[in-house]
């Protein structure tokens, strides 16, 4: 028997609230399965089971938060177990609000076993189950009118005004705290995170200019065949770059634990996606460096649309090996980004800008974009580093190979 | 071209831009303003949208006529003005 703990989804996170069980004891599971969403400061998150079995019991009940690490549910193993647990993080010794672990074999009150039952039934946004809490609403009565049913947050606020002797609540607005986000508390998180690699990670930061004029080019022509489906953006060929400039200086990819830089096991290169009512979240692609570009396109436009939309999964928050900020639609020039622990190296890219262009003694205008590396100088050095941004220079040359 | 038609590609429109960015209140976009400028939308989630149009009403969209979908007005003119044709 194992226990399914409440996995690390980044750096950031000390503490996550179990928001429903997509299994039940008895459920056969294998590697990679949902089996439960978790709340974090950072949304909702879908988490998989790194074990396959049979779930023996559940610990955890939903509404309840626990620590990083505290045991979820019992698991019967079948002996095949994953190679690599996700790294346990130190149990915070705040107080928390979970129950101790105690299998709850005997039925519960009915009323419980009803109000859950209906919590696993009905779809819930988090920010429709806040206002509920907020406006008295009991979830049963909602009608869902969002995606396959799902209750969102005005349906609950119509609900409450339908109530006899409901007061109207003001409108949202236009910005507000979508997924029941905290933003506060994501600052938080993130700070915490961000303060911890400033004054862990000895920063050191490269910068090159890469001309664009073959990638777009050909990314041109292209798209000018492809159907809107299979459209590829100029992101996916830099993500593309990073991840094979990466296997050819593996300094760059992997984790710094334990006083030791451990190499990734393959390529995931994590996101940096900004998310409109502020924060950060990111969520990493895996094994870039294998996937074809259309692939990792459509990987891409799937997993920009699940941050948005609050359908992310574990092994995406605690895989990534290298991340990639690209803030050049924010009109930046050049970032230089903080590394997000325990990776070892962040890439920036800026804006495409149109800039004098010498070559052969002849001065024309390119379409050139600012690479940088942050790089963690306990694992590399800036030759190293200059040695991967010159790689994915030179991949961007070409795109077709990409 | 009718005007139940106009709504219906509004709405069309609004919920594929809803799909992208569930948190923006579709009531105060300025439809004659530039989308991007009004809700942060970036480029991943712009070809997701489009992808989206695409997929609810079933015409395709070259490329080179994506400009052509800045603005709601444009979105809706421009998708009807399709469906006509076909």
């Amino acid at each position: 028997m194992s226990e399914f703990r409440m996995p690390s989804l980044g750096a950031d996170m000390e503490f996550g609230t179990l928001v429903d069980w997509r299994v039940k004891p008895g459920d056969a599971v294998k590697r990679g399965d949902v089996v439960a969403l978790v709340e974090t400061e950072k949304g909702v998150i879908e988490v998989e089971i790194f074990e396959s079995g049979v779930i023996d019991s559940l610990i955890v009940q939903p509404g309840q938060k626990v620590p990083v690490g505290a045991p979820l549910a019992l698991v019967r193993g079948d002996g095949v177990t994953a190679k690599v647990q996700p790294p346990a993080a130190p149990v915070p010794t705040a107080p928390v609000e979970a129950k101790p672990a105690v299998e709850e074999k005997h039925a519960p009150k009915v009323t419980a076993i009803t109000a859950i039952e209906e919590l696993r039934r009905a779809r819930v946004s988090p920010l429709a189950r806040k206002r509920a809490q907020e406006l008295g609403v009991e979830l049963s009565t909602v009608t869902g009118t969002g995606e396959e049913g799902l209750i969102t947050a005005s349906d609950v606020e119509k609900a409450a005004l339908a109530k006899p002797g409901a007061e109207p609540t003001p409108p949202a607005a236009p910005m507000v705290a979508a997924k029941g986000l905290d933003l506060q508390a994501m600052r938080r998180v993130i700070a915490a995170a961000m303060a911890r690699s400033k004054r862990e990670i000895p920063h050191y930061y490269l910068a090159t200019t890469i001309d664009m004029s073959k990638s777009l080019n050909w990314l041109a022509a292209e798209n000018a065949e492809r159907p809107v489906t299979k459209r590829l953006l100029y992101s996916a060929l830099l993500i593309r770059a990073v991840a094979l400039a990466a296997r050819e200086v593996p300094e760059m990819n992997g984790f710094w634990m334990d006083g030791a830089f451990k190499p990734g096991e393959g390529v995931h290169v994590g996101m940096a996606i900004s998310l409109r009512q502020g924060g950060l979240i990111n969520p990493a692609i895996h094994d870039v460096d294998k996937k074809a570009l259309d692939e990792l396109m459509e990987n891409m436009l799937d997993l920009v649309n699940r941050a948005r939309n609050g359908h992310l999964r574990s092994s995406e928050l605690s895989d990534g090996t290298i991340t990639v900020t690209n803030l050049g639609e924010q009109g930046v020039e050049s970032v230089f980004g903080v590394i997000y622990p325990p990776q070892a190296a962040l890439v920036g890219f800026g804006k495409i800008t149109e800039r004098p262009f010498a070559s052969g003694g002849l001065v024309g205008a390119r379409p050139m974009i600012d690479a940088t590396l942050s790089g963690d100088h306990r694992v590399s050095d800036g030759h190293r580093g200059g040695r991967f941004l010159l790689a994915v220079a030179r991949l961007l040359q070409e795109p077709e190979k990409l | 071209m009718s005007k139940s038609q106009e709504i219906e590609i509004r709405e069309v429109v609004l919920r594929a831009l809803n799909n992208v960015a569930p948190e923006v209140d579709a009531g105060a976009i300025d439809p004659s303003k530039n989308l991007r400028d009004q809700i942060d939308i970036d480029s991943v989630d712009f070809l997701n949208f489009v992808i989206g149009l695409h997929k609810e009403l079933g015409i395709e969209i070259p490329d080179a006529d994506v400009s052509k979908l800045g603005t709601l007005n444009g979105c809706v003119a421009y998708l009807q003005s399709r469906m006509k044709g076909s």
